[in-house]
């Protein structure tokens, strides 16, 4: 009975401070400005079904994909056993679905042969980052959090899979000693190897098997509660990420409104501006960006496939597609801690651009959309860079002495290049 | 294979003057208007068009830049005083149906324009060449023989990537029997040449190593003869790439529509 009340205020509060973190995630994506996203809902439904459920994106790499694939399945269907854990938890059964039969035991045989691959993948995943040091897992911006925070999701997981097999492999050994409580359930073809490894006594096998069955639950709602510290995050805002993404093609730039009343304004006097968001010309701050741009930070798990197929990246320039968006991540925490702390409104002094993302990086970009097409969750970074440029031009008139006279240009021969417009047919003349 | 263009080329001006329309606009771009390189470009796409027969009109010194390197540079005001001046331009025309011979127009003008009032079908020069050869009305006949010849495509960004044009060139290639092959990195996973996003227009950052040259390291990895480009911009890019490689005596840069008139003796 003290086991269920524990266990039943475990969940709960883990439950409550999960809840209460989120909306906290949500009120920072809040933070951003207003973009209509919900237009074409089928279309969109299918990406999200297509990219996010089906990891359709994720092929372009065969190996990681199929490791990542594994521990996904695993993961999800090894979630159905919560279920089970969570009624036994607060019902003080046993095993309840036990009585299901030679469906259980199917069940709970895929679920160690499922738990098996996960952790294999997780060693696998390890060994890549942390022995074969891949250089897309290795970059500047993952020195210190970014690094441990990825080695811990794979600690924790190879953990809780130790967990869940060694729980079973005393649970059948209790079965098979007919010990009071343990009804005979399920099918071991991964724990069974287990088995020699756990000593005899029947009191020895249940301080085993219910140690590992409390690791395992409060294992589970611990790491439900470090997603919002973390990358892992990724598992949960895929879905609306790939849902909410941009499903225009990708040469496409918005059309600021703001700046279309302004230049129709300047053309038609008579003209009536359209309801808009007045404020600042692109991008300063994480406030000025979307919150498109914010849910893709909150959902970006820093795998690297976007910078490394950035041109700009692989020829040693300062960019790093990842980076903006671990950035933009990492000042919107900021901001949503200022606003805990003394309220909306307040100003530390800092910004997006400069106290974290430099002018270099924002002008190594050469828009190509090599980042967005890697992304497997649809991640935009190219929409950040051009708010934040859209900032550094229009606002501050800061743009590199050459991007300001090819702008000087247009504006005055209607061509980037200083050349007269009235020679603008002369190919087809002089020859 | 005269660099002379033998022929008249229209404008919309002198068109309606004579109370006609065309069926089509060549919209010429920048590059194409002023770059040496790129001239030749546009010289040759009016050929096919004159070639073929379609009725064509060039906006001449109407045209004006159509944005796009103001806004990848953030300068979205003076992207939008364009694009409103030339959609003003265009719709004073009627204008309904453009081909471009530059990914970075082709883009602004189709993706971008509708919003601010200007819709258009707008097709790149690659496409059209496509159509032609898909209605029968252009072969690869009647010109130099590209038979075994290795030529590799490089995916422009804003017409690939930008909006998913990976066939409608590499189609044009086809029809030539010569050898086509493909760079490691190519279509949705093509490398940029490096002048997208206002770079052309400016020195690149500090690195290791210019993105043009990655890229024709690349290129010549396939051994080609030739390496065929569908925009001006990648064309300056790998030009200048095959350049510092000393390659320029054993490969060449050329556009789709510069080997379709090779091919056909236009």
């Amino acid at each position: 009975m003290i086991s269920q009340i524990l266990f039943i205020a475990i969940t709960l509060a883990a439950i409550a401070l999960f809840s209460f973190n989120l909306k906290k995630v949500i009120r920072n994506i809040r933070i951003g400005k207003a973009a209509d996203r919900t237009d074409q809902p089928q279309k969109r439904l299918m990406t999200m079904i297509r990219v996010a459920l089906g990891q359709s994106k994720m092929v372009v790499r065969p190996i990681p994909a199929a490791l990542h694939f594994v521990v996904y399945i695993g993961f999800v269907i090894i979630n159905i056993e919560v279920l089970e854990i969570m009624i036994d938890g607060m019902f003080g059964t046993h095993r309840v679905f036990g009585g299901l039969g030679t469906l259980y035991n199917f069940l709970i045989g895929s679920f160690e042969i499922l738990a098996l691959g996960v952790w294999v993948g997780c060693a696998i995943f390890l060994i890549r980052r942390n022995i074969l040091k891949l250089k897309r897992l290795n970059s500047p911006e993952l020195k210190g959090w970014p690094k441990s925070d990825a080695n811990y999701i794979l600690i924790t997981e190879i953990l809780l899979m130790t967990a869940f097999l060694l729980m079973n492999a005393a649970d059948a050994k209790l079965q098979a000693l007919g010990a009071h409580h343990y009804v005979t359930a399920g099918s071991f073809p991964v724990s069974q190897f287990l088995q020699n490894l756990l000593p005899g006594s029947e009191s020895s096998l249940i301080a085993i098997e219910r140690g590992c069955w409390w690791f395992h639950i409060i294992g589970i709602l611990a790491f439900l509660n470090y997603l919002p510290y973390s990358k892992h995050f990724h598992i949960l805002f895929a879905f609306p990420n790939t849902y909410f993404s941009n499903l225009e093609p990708k040469g496409e730039f918005t059309n600021m409104q703001s700046v279309t009343n302004e230049v129709k304004a300047m053309l038609d006097p008579s003209f009536t501006p359209v309801e808009g968001e007045a404020g600042r010309f692109g991008a300063k701050d994480v406030n000025d960006l979307s919150w498109v741009n914010l849910m893709n930070a909150y959902t970006c798990t820093e795998c690297g496939r976007c910078t490394s197929v950035c041109p700009a990246n692989i020829t040693g320039k300062l960019l790093s597609p990842r980076k903006i968006m671990m950035d933009t991540r990492d000042r919107m925490e900021e901001v949503g801690k200022n606003i805990d702390k003394t309220g909306a409104g307040f100003e530390d002094g800092k910004s997006l651009i400069d106290d974290y993302i430099t002018r270099e990086e924002l002008w190594a970009c050469t828009s190509c959309n090599a980042c967005v097409e890697a992304c497997p969750i649809n991640i935009d970074p190219l929409a950040i860079i051009t708010d934040l440029r859209r900032y550094a031009v229009m606002e501050e008139s800061q743009a590199p002495a050459s991007i300001n006279a090819m702008l000087g240009n247009i504006e005055n021969n209607g061509a980037p290049w200083k050349y007269s417009p009235a020679d603008r047919l002369n190919w087809a003349k002089e020859n | 294979m005269s660099e002379k263009l033998n022929i008249e080329v229209p404008t919309m001006a002198e068109m309606i003057a004579r109370g006609e329309e065309p069926e089509i606009l060549f919209w010429v771009g920048c590059a194409g208007s002023y770059d040496e390189r790129a001239q030749k470009t546009t010289r040759d796409i009016c050929k096919i068009l004159h070639h073929v027969g379609i009725k064509y009109a060039v906006l001449g010194t109407e045209e004006s830049c159509t944005g796009d390197p103001a806004k990848r540079a953030g300068n979205e005001f003076l992207f939008q005083m364009q694009a409103m001046t030339n959609i003003e331009v265009l719709n004073g025309y009627n204008i309904k149906k453009i081909v471009t011979g530059c990914p970075h127009c082709f883009n602004t003008i189709k993706n971008e324009y509708p919003g601010l009032g200007g819709n258009y079908e707008v097709i790149h020069h690659t496409q059209l060449i496509q159509d032609l050869i898909n209605d029968g009305k252009l072969k690869a006949e009647g010109g130099e023989s590209f038979k075994g010849k290795k030529i590799t495509y490089h995916d422009p960004c804003y017409l690939g990537r930008g909006n998913g044009i990976y066939e409608a060139p590499r189609k044009a290639l086809e029809v030539l029997d010569a050898q086509l092959v493909e760079m490691k990195r190519c279509k949705s996973n093509g490398l940029c040449c490096g002048a997208g996003g206002a770079q052309m227009f400016k020195e690149p950052e500090k690195g290791n190593k210019d993105i043009n040259i990655e890229r024709i390291e690349e290129a010549l990895e396939t051994n080609p003869n030739i390496i065929a480009a569908g925009c001006p911009f990648c064309m300056t890019m790998l030009s200048d790439g095959v350049k510092m490689k000393d390659q320029n005596q054993n490969v060449q840069v050329l556009d789709i529509a510069e080997i379709t008139v090779r091919a056909n003796g236009l």
